[in-house]
C-alpha cells in the first residue's frame, strides 16, 4: 500500500508535473502562432455575425 | 422526401416511445417505493416522482397529437431554425428562482440578527434555511441561467438547431424537478450534510441522468455547427457541463441503506471524504459558478458592445490556463486540519497562480470596450455587465489572498468568508447573469428592447449599494471576529467567550440584511421590466439589429 502510495507520489511529483507543463506549453504555442491568427480573428467574430 | 404533408404517415419517434415507456416504469417503481418508504419525507418525495412521471407521460403523448407528422427542419430557407422554447422556459426559471433564493437568503440573514425569527419551526430553522438559500441562487438560479444561456450560445455560434427533440425540454424539465426534489428535501431534513451537495443519492442519480442528457444535446449541437471553429464561450460550457459531472459523480458516491431509505453513506471516509468534498466544493466554485459565467462573458458583452473580444488568443489562454489550475486549489478549504501539510501548501500555491488566468480573463472582458467605454453611459445593461467583470477580478484577487495559510488563520471560520463568497456571488454571477437575462428576454420574445432602462438603472444602483454594505459589513464583521477568536490575555486564557463574539456581529448582521434586502429589491424591479418587455408586444420587424461594425487594427 505505502510502496505503491509512494511510486504514485514520485509519478505525479515528476512526469505528472513534465506532463502538464508541455501539455499547456503547446497549448500556448498554439494560440500565439503566427499563422493562426486569423483564424482566430474569424472566430472572434462569430457572435457578432448575423444570420 | 416530396410527399405532400398530409400524405406522410405519423407515428411516433423512438425517443418518444422510449421515454414514455421509461417514464411510465418510473412512476411504477415511485409508487412501490412511496408504499414502502420507510419515513413519510421520502413517501413524499416518492410521490413527486411518480406525479412528475405521469405527467411526463401524458405531455410526450399530448404533444405527439399536437405536433407536425414531419420532424422540425433544421434550417428553414437556409437559415437555422433555432430551437429557443427550452431557452425561454429556462429562463423564466431562473428569475423566479432568484426571487426565491434572495428572498430565502434575506430571512437567513434576519434570522443571524434575530434569531427569534426562527418562529420556533424545525421547517424555518437556520440549518434548513442556510442550504435552501445556497442551492436556491447557486442551483436553481444560477443553474437555469447556465441552461438557458448555453443553449441559446451553443445555437447562435454554431448556427444550427439544438440537438435532440424531447431532450432539450428533458433537460430544462427535468433539472427543474431536481431543484424541487432538493428544495424540499432541505425544508424536511432530507440531507447528506455536504456543503454545496446536501440531496441524498436518489435526487443525485436523478441529476446524473439529467446532466448526462444535457451533455448530449451541447455535444450534439456542436456536432452539428455550421461553423468551422467552435467560439470560445462554448468551451467554456463544454468545461462546465463535463466537470460538473465528474464532481457529481466522484463527491456523490454514496450507498444507500435501502432503496426505501433517503439515508446514505458515503464511501470515502474521515479526511479522504473532507479532501473529496471540497475538490468538489471548490471546483463547484471553479467550474459552475466561474467557467459558465466566464462563457456568458465571453458571449454576451461582445454582443452588448457590438465588438469582437478584446483577444481571442488571450481568451484560448485563459481558458486553458484555468482548466489547469482550478482543479489543485481545493484543499486551501482544509488549512490546518488533518490534510497532510502538502496538500494544503499544494492547494494555497494553486490558488494563488490561479489569480493570474484570472485577471486575464477580467482584463479580456474589460478591454473589449476599448474605444467603446462611452456605452458605459448610455446603456445601463453594459455597465452591469462590466461592473461583474469588476467584481469578479475583486474577488478573485481576495481568494488567493485568502488562501494564503498565514491570511486563513485569521479568516477562515469567519464572516469574512461569507463576505468572500457573496462580492462573487452578487457582484459577479448575479450581475453578468442579469445582464446576460436583460439582453435575452428582448431576443427570445422578439421585442425591439427593454420595457425601461431607467428601471434598468436603478435595479443596478440599489443592487449595487445592497452588495457593497453586504461585503463591507463582513469585512468588519470577518476580521473583528478572527481577532477576537485569537486574542489573549496576559496570563494566556482567551481573553473573549464566543457569545460575546456573537454579540458584537450583531450590528453588522443587520447591515448585512439590509444589504441583502435592497439586493432583493433590485432583482424584484428586474422582474417586473422584464414581465413589462414581454407583455408589452411591441415586436421588432427586423429580427436581428444592422451588422454591426469591426474595429481597424
Amino acid at each position: 500500500m505505502s510502496a505503491t502510495y509512494r511510486f504514485l507520489a514520485e509519478f505525479a511529483q515528476s512526469w505528472g508535473l513534465v506532463y502538464f507543463v508541455t501539455v499547456f506549453m503547446i497549448v500556448v504555442a498554439y494560440a500565439l502562432w503566427p499563422s493562426n491568427k486569423q483564424k482566430f480573428d474569424e472566430a472572434s467574430r462569430m457572435p457578432l455575425r448575423e444570420d | 422526401m416530396t410527399r405532400p404533408e398530409s400524405l406522410t404517415h405519423k407515428s411516433m419517434t423512438l425517443g418518444e416511445a422510449g421515454a414514455a415507456l421509461a417514464f411510465g416504469l418510473l412512476a411504477f417503481l415511485s409508487l412501490l417505493i412511496a408504499a414502502k418508504a420507510h419515513t413519510s419525507e421520502y413517501a413524499f418525495h416518492a410521490y413527486l416522482f411518480a406525479a412528475g412521471s405521469i405527467a411526463a407521460v401524458f405531455a410526450i403523448i399530448d404533444r405527439y397529437y399536437n405536433r407536425p407528422a414531419e420532424k422540425a427542419p433544421l434550417t428553414i430557407d437556409g437559415k437555422p431554425n433555432y430551437n429557443m422554447g427550452p431557452v425561454k422556459v429556462a429562463t423564466v426559471a431562473a428569475m423566479l428562482w432568484g426571487i426565491a433564493g434572495f428572498t430565502i437568503g434575506l430571512l437567513a440573514a434576519l434570522q443571524l440578527a434575530f434569531p427569534v425569527l426562527n418562529f420556533d419551526l424545525s421547517w424555518l430553522s437556520f440549518g434548513r434555511i442556510r442550504p435552501l438559500h445556497t442551492s436556491a441562487v447557486i442551483f436553481a438560479f444560477g443553474g437555469n441561467v447556465l441552461i438557458a444561456t448555453s443553449f441559446y450560445v451553443v445555437q447562435r455560434t454554431c448556427r444550427a438547431r439544438l440537438a435532440g427533440d424531447l431532450a432539450p425540454w428533458f433537460v430544462v424539465l427535468g433539472y427543474n424537478f431536481f431543484i424541487l426534489i432538493a428544495g424540499t428535501g432541505y425544508l424536511l431534513g432530507i440531507t447528506q450534510s455536504k456543503e454545496y451537495a446536501e440531496p441524498e443519492w436518489y435526487a443525485d442519480l436523478w441529476l446524473t441522468v439529467v446532466w448526462v442528457v444535457y451533455f448530449l444535446v451541447f455535444l450534439g449541437t456542436i456536432i452539428r455547427r455550421s461553423e468551422p471553429h467552435i467560439y470560445v464561450a462554448n468551451w467554456f460550457y463544454i468545461a462546465f457541463i463535463l466537470t460538473i459531472a465528474v464532481l457529481h459523480l466522484g463527491n456523490n458516491a454514496a450507498i444507500p441503506v435501502s432503496i426505501f431509505s433517503p439515508k446514505s453513506y458515503i464511501v470515502w471516509s474521515g479526511v479522504q471524504d473532507a479532501m473529496v468534498q471540497w475538490w468538489y466544493g471548490h471546483n463547484a466554485v471553479g467550474f459552475f459558478l466561474t467557467a459558465g459565467f466566464l462563457a456568458i462573458m465571453y458571449y454576451f458583452i461582445p454582443k452588448r458592445v457590438e465588438r469582437p473580444v478584446y483577444s481571442y488568443r488571450l481568451s484560448i489562454i485563459h481558458f486553458w490556463a484555468l482548466i489547469f489550475l482550478y482543479i489543485w486549489a481545493g484543499p486551501h478549504h482544509l488549512h490546518y486540519t488533518a490534510l497532510p501539510d502538502w496538500a494544503q501548501t499544494l492547494g494555497m500555491t494553486f490558488s494563488v497562480m490561479l489569480w493570474m488566468p484570472s485577471w486575464g480573463g477580467m482584463i479580456n472582458g474589460l478591454m473589449t470596450l476599448s474605444g467603446a467605454w462611452d456605452k458605459l453611459r448610455t446603456d445601463p445593461v453594459l455597465r452591469m455587465m462590466v461592473v461583474s467583470v469588476a467584481f469578479y477580478g475583486m474577488s478573485t484577487f481576495e481568494g488567493p489572498l485568502m488562501s494564503i495559510k498565514a491570511v486563513n488563520s485569521l479568516s477562515h471560520y469567519t464572516d469574512w468568508t461569507i463576505g468572500h463568497v457573496h462580492s462573487g456571488a452578487l457582484g459577479w454571477v448575479a450581475f453578468v447573469s442579469f445582464g446576460a437575462v436583460y439582453c435575452l428576454v428582448p431576443w427570445l420574445w422578439n421585442r425591439k428592447g427593454l420595457y425601461s432602462l431607467k428601471l434598468v438603472n436603478w435595479h443596478f444602483w440599489i443592487s449595487t449599494i445592497g452588495i457593497v454594505l453586504y461585503i463591507s459589513a463582513m469585512w468588519v464583521s470577518g476580521i473583528l471576529q478572527g481577532l477576537m477568536w485569537r486574542a489573549y490575555t496576559n496570563l494566556g486564557f482567551l481573553e473573549y467567550s464566543f457569545i460575546e463574539t456573537v454579540e458584537a456581529m450583531h450590528p453588522f448582521y443587520v447591515i448585512r440584511a439590509l444589504g441583502g434586502a435592497l439586493f432583493l429589491i433590485g432583482s424584484c424591479l428586474m422582474v417586473f421590466n422584464l414581465w413589462m418587455t414581454v407583455r408589452s408586444g411591441d415586436t421588432e420587424i427586423t429580427t436581428q439589429s444592422e451588422p454591426s461594425l469591426v474595429p481597424a487594427e
